[in-house]
């Protein structure tokens, strides 16, 4: 069952920018995950005190092993932990994964607009994985939002995709700083680039948004505001600030 | 018992009686929806309780008002592993709201504007525990965070305050709400760990 702790063998972990690592994870039984799921991760220190925090899942397989990305937040408790300290060989335990909302499964049969903003790519990536690997013919379109082309998940694999796959497009916009040759100069996304580079509401996308809770939220609004129904739109909040002023 | 990290030494702040086991203290106010927040307008907005008989009650923002407004100030708890401790809200008690309802289901659903759903036990709303409410540290409820107006039953996982609350059905049998029917505990208590079904 899915609320039970699981334990997790570390079998990989891959630098995936400067601060963010894909680290592979093996459940004996595990039988993959829908795409869009999170696992719950909790780490106990050796006098018993212990943290639990929620990573979701990259990977779209049936498979014993999954993997998560995980971005590391200054003087955050578990995360530098996970990207610096966690060695391949060591143990930790899993609860998950666990979701039923902000998923896509392959019979979904809509267009799908993917609205990541940082490491809200993660559960994105597994999103266009599944797709990709499943029949599914309808059209897949990312707009990934991003500090700079170093900050980039998936890179290789996003830009093969986007140039290869007939079924899925890439668009990125850049916040502080553009990669060489770019057309425009770095700026903070506007509602007017979100609208320039996404589908149009009568495409009637199935629109998923995951990132920082301020981004989740700002572009939510936007999205609304715009004419796309609020019941088209799914959300997943990574934390951070927003949401309190 | 748990696998060690050796490595991992984490920055304590257990030894909280108040918060209930796996969560941790926030200062901020975290956002959970499940999508973008509906618009209400105080002037639209209706509190109803329907029952298993389909007698219906309902106040309009002003009878609301003028129902007697209490205090609250409580822990509340968020599956996502957050607790944010001494809150304090004010609204209106579901006992005042039940006063005049006759009865004889166990159960209920809320409803919100936007579609949301989800199931309580009627035992769990009466007798002090839960409230409608409007305002947030003195000020009204932000529309991210509900308002005009959410339910509070913070002995629960958040998820069971439902945000921009439109009204309570009472059923005879306990039927899964929203995230009930997406992976999330049917009853939700925190201090029993009840996050997921
Ligand atoms: C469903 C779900 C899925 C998630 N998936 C991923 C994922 O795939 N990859 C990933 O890297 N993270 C993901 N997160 C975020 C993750 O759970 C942790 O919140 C994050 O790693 C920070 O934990 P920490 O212990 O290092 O920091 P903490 O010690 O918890 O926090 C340190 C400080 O940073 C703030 N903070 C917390 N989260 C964020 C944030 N996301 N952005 C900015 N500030 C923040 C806190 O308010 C606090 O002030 C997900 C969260 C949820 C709810």
């Amino acid at each position: 069952m899915s609320t039970l702790w699981r334990v997790a063998d570390v079998v990989s972990g891959v630098p995936e920018t400067e601060t963010s690592r894909t680290i592979g994870l093996r459940v004996d039984g595990l039988m993959g995950n829908l795409a869009g799921q999170h696992i719950d991760i909790r780490l106990t220190a050796d006098d018993g005190y212990t943290a639990v925090r929620s990573y979701s899942v990259a990977t779209a397989s049936m498979d014993e092993i999954i993997e998560i990305t995980v971005d590391e937040l200054a003087n955050g408790e578990v995360s530098p932990y996970l990207v610096r300290d966690l060695a391949v060989g060591d143990q930790l335990e899993i609860r998950g994964p666990v979701g039923g909302w902000f998923v896509w499964r392959p019979t979904d049969t809509n267009p799908v607009q993917l609205i990541a903003g940082g490491s809200g790519i993660v559960p994105l990536m597994s999103m266009i994985r599944a797709h990709e690997a499943s029949e599914n013919p309808s059209p897949f379109r990312l707009l990934y939002s991003l500090k700079s082309p170093e900050a980039g998940f998936y890179r290789e694999e996003l830009l093969t995709l986007g140039q290869q796959s007939p079924k899925l497009t890439v668009d990125y916009v850049y916040t502080r700083s553009v990669p060489q040759g770019w057309p425009t100069a770095p700026k903070r996304l506007t509602a007017e680039t979100l609208l320039a580079n996404i589908l149009p509401p009568d495409a009637t996308p199935d629109t998923f948004i995951c990132g920082q809770t301020i981004f989740v939220e700002t572009v939510a609004e936007w999205l609304v505001e715009s004419g796309y129904p609020a019941a088209s739109i799914k959300t997943e909040r990574f934390g951070g600030t927003g949401g309190t002023r | 018992m748990g696998i060690i990290s050796s490595g991992f030494h984490g920055k304590r702040q257990t030894g909280n009686p108040a918060l209930p086991p796996g969560q941790y203290e926030t200062a901020s106010f975290p956002v959970l929806t499940a999508g973008p927040a509906p618009y209400v307008a105080t002037a639209d907005w209706e509190f109803f309780i329907r029952t298993e008989a389909g007698e219906r009650h309902a106040w309009s923002w002003d009878a609301f008002m003028a129902l007697p407004q209490v205090d609250i100030r409580t822990d509340i708890h968020c599956v996502t592993s957050w607790s944010k401790l001494g809150t304090s809200w004010r609204g209106v008690s579901l006992d005042t709201l039940f006063e005049d309802v006759e009865t004889t289901s166990d159960y209920t659903t809320a409803h919100s504007y936007g579609g949301y759903t989800t199931n309580v036990p009627l035992q769990d709303l009466r007798d002090g525990q839960a409230w409608v409410a409007w305002e947030f540290d003195g000020e009204p409820l932000e529309r991210a965070h509900g308002g005009p107006a959410r339910l509070l039953v913070p002995h629960l996982y958040f998820w069971k305050s439902a945000k921009w609350i439109n009204g309570i059905e009472l059923t005879q049998d306990d039927l899964p709400g929203f995230w009930e029917s997406n992976g999330y505990h049917i009853h939700g208590d925190p201090w029993r760990e009840e996050r997921y079904s």
